[in-house]
């Protein structure tokens, strides 16, 4: 047979099965994202059904109003935990990018001793995971009655944000030439004016994508945040998600109303900066 | 008044020496030319006179003021990187007045000066593009220009050449020779090739593993080497060399060739004296299609194992005891290999080192 027709079968078989093994991982992942989406709009009935409905019969914003009206079970005080999640996350993110520039910049332009040390050590401590740390930190903000604070939850949130912020913009300032700094001063700059004039507004994409890492990950946090904060004046979101259950029931519907309001900021941002995300991941990779 | 004066001037990275007390002065509105192979230390002395890498010991001077631990910026220098290290979020005409702005110029005066430089250099039409959008020429050009904007006491050009391809290369040569005497600055200039070094220095510096080879005119150093590194570095294709000893106003050679001793090194060497004899192709050319030659010469009959035809003149590699020399043919004709020719070497333009210090032994 012609052999060129096999070879065009062949490949155009093993592209469909690429297809369709991609669909389903897809499925995998969003499906359940889906379902929180199509919950919040629909009523309890429907989404206790069983066999499950998968097309929604009747859709409505009970859910929202309930959640923003402060109705029905428990009354979840959602504007105040939104008004938490974005304090905590936006305070641990500024802090978290501007030690990871400053650290970020030493590892990446500076000769010292004991550097590769240094950086390891960093590494392994994203080796620890973070729930293993959340008695001894509860110890420690008992002791120190940062309980329930907002301070207690940004520090932890620096710590768990730096080495990794540290890890990305070094990788962004690697890439900048060092000649770049250098012509800067010949003409005329300080070292100081030469990072601001130049290095960083060069890296400012890489920069600013580390930051969004660092948002993703305080404003996704649950197990830290669960132990640590108490009342309505810390808790974040994803622990305000828990006040939907109450002894006999759990309101389904709320909680996707809420997990869905949870979503979107952290949807916008990953939509803005998906490029920079994406090359920020890939050459911190390949650097090693 | 810019001159630049190096004294004694050591780097060491670590317990690394990469340069070894290097001394040199470099006149006002002099164009020096560093040049030499990799790793010799030329671009770690230009970064020192830059003051982007710190000096070990020994002093650095621009003009009447000792350097040694000024930063940059206060050296009144401009440097033109390899690559080029145009600030690629800013447009051309930014990065031009950057070192203006810098230095708070009012705006009257910083437009006016990058105006001047993107006319001397032809930028005018590209004032808003950013680097990115720049083709390889128009980049160095960019970075030339905002070397020049400022005025400085003294240009620095590390290998600014080397990333551009041959056509655009020989151009901007050109180009900075031209600039040269615009501007009328002192200039040092680093460079490994030594085509560039002959073409653009007043003179040049020949640098190996961190010491200076020898410092004078391309034409001295092209014509009086001092030793056989700087023979075979400078001048393409590179100076043949042999091996022989002395022996009664002769120098037998390898290969079992004998040739009578240089009249003008005869005072200089002594009966068994191990010597190198250098030769350039120009000066060994086929009977026949050789320039007249003058003085005193040898014959010599050899095999040829390769020609490489360049238009005017054919390139011929023949061999003596398995070494390569390579030989000119003028008015050239087709050569066939393994074709026998009798060749003429003008001994009057050949060159005599010691074997054992490789220097010359030319009398000074």
């Amino acid at each position: 047979m012609d052999e060129n027709l096999q070879h065009r079968l062949r490949a155009r078989t093993v592209k469909y099965l690429q297809l369709f093994a991609l669909f389903i991982a897809m499925a995998i992942i969003c499906i359940p994202g889906l379902w929180v989406v199509l919950n919040s709009f629909r009523p309890t009935v429907e989404i206790m059904a069983k066999p499950p409905v998968w097309i929604p019969q009747n859709l409505s914003l009970d859910h929202y109003r309930a959640m923003f009206g402060g109705v029905g079970e428990g009354g979840v005080p959602v504007m105040r935990y939104f008004t938490n999640s974005l304090i905590i996350s936006v305070t641990s993110t500024i802090i978290a990018i501007l030690v990871g520039m400053a650290g970020g910049y030493a590892f990446a332009r500076y000769r010292f001793r004991g550097k590769a040390a240094i950086f390891i050590g960093l590494m392994l401590t994203r080796a620890v995971p973070g729930v293993s740390l959340s008695l001894p930190l509860f110890i420690v903000m008992a002791k120190t009655g940062l309980i329930d604070t907002h301070i207690g939850l940004i520090l932890v949130y620096v710590a768990l944000n730096v080495p990794f912020t540290i890890w990305l913009i070094d990788g962004f300032f690697r890439q900048i030439p060092a000649e770049l700094a250098e012509a800067a001063e010949i003409d005329g700059c300080t070292r100081w004016q030469a990072f601001w004039k130049v290095e960083f507004p060069v890296a400012r994409a890489g920069v600013a994508s580390a930051g969004i890492f660092a948002f993703l990950t305080s404003w996704n946090e649950y197990a830290l945040a669960s132990q640590l904060t108490r009342s309505t004046f810390s808790k974040t979101m994803p622990v305000g998600l828990r006040d939907f259950t109450s002894e006999f029931t759990i309101n389904w519907g709320g909680m996707c109303a809420l997990a869905v309001l949870m979503i979107i900021p952290a949807l916008i941002l990953t939509f803005l900066v998906q490029k920079h995300l994406i090359a920020g991941l890939t050459f911190g990779g390949v650097k090693g | 008044m810019a001159q630049v004066n190096l004294r004694n001037v050591v780097k060491r990275f670590g317990p690394l020496q990469v340069v070894h007390g290097v001394d040199l002065d470099i006149n006002d509105n002099e164009f020096v030319v560093l040049v030499g192979p990799s790793g010799c230390g030329k671009s770690t002395t230009l970064r020192m006179i830059a003051g982007l890498e710190a000096i070990s010991e020994g002093e650095i001077a621009i003009g009447d003021r000792v350097v040694n631990d000024l930063p940059p910026r206060h050296r009144n220098i401009s440097m033109v990187f390899q690559n080029y290290a145009l600030y690629p979020h800013m447009s051309v005409r930014e990065n031009l007045g950057f070192s203006l702005e810098i230095a708070k110029k009012p705006k009257a005066e910083i437009d006016k000066a990058v105006d001047e430089a993107a006319e001397i250099l032809s930028l005018t039409d590209y004032m808003d593009r950013k680097p990115g959008a720049l083709s390889g020429g128009q980049r160095q050009r960019v970075a030339m220009g905002r070397a020049i904007v400022r005025h400085p006491d003294v240009f620095l050009f590390d290998e600014p050449l080397s990333n551009l391809d041959a056509k655009l290369r020989t151009q901007m040569r050109t180009e900075i020779k031209k600039l040269h005497q615009k501007v009328n600055s002192t200039i040092v200039y680093v460079t490994h090739d030594q085509v560039e070094a002959m073409t653009l220095a007043d003179r040049i510096v020949i640098m190996r593993d961190g010491y200076i080879e020898q410092v004078g005119t391309p034409l001295e150093v092209f014509e009086a080497p001092a030793n056989t590194f700087v023979a075979t570095f400078i001048g393409s294709p590179p100076m043949n060399l042999l091996t022989g000893r002395v022996a009664a106003d002769m120098i037998s050679l390898e290969g079992g060739l004998k040739v009578a001793v240089p009249d003008q090194y005869r005072a200089n060497v002594s009966e068994g004296q191990d010597v190198v004899l250098g030769f350039r192709a120009d000066n060994l050319m086929p009977v026949g299609h050789a320039m007249p030659m003058e003085g005193a010469f040898a014959e010599l009959e050899m095999t040829v194992n390769l020609s490489e035809p360049l238009g005017t003149e054919t390139l011929l590699f023949t061999s003596i005891a398995d070494k390569e020399i390579q030989a000119k043919m003028l008015n050239p004709r087709p050569v066939a290999s393994g074709e026998k020719l009798s060749f003429q070497l003008d001994l009057t333009r050949c060159h005599l080192f010691d074997a054992e210090t490789q220097n010359s032994l030319r009398s000074n």
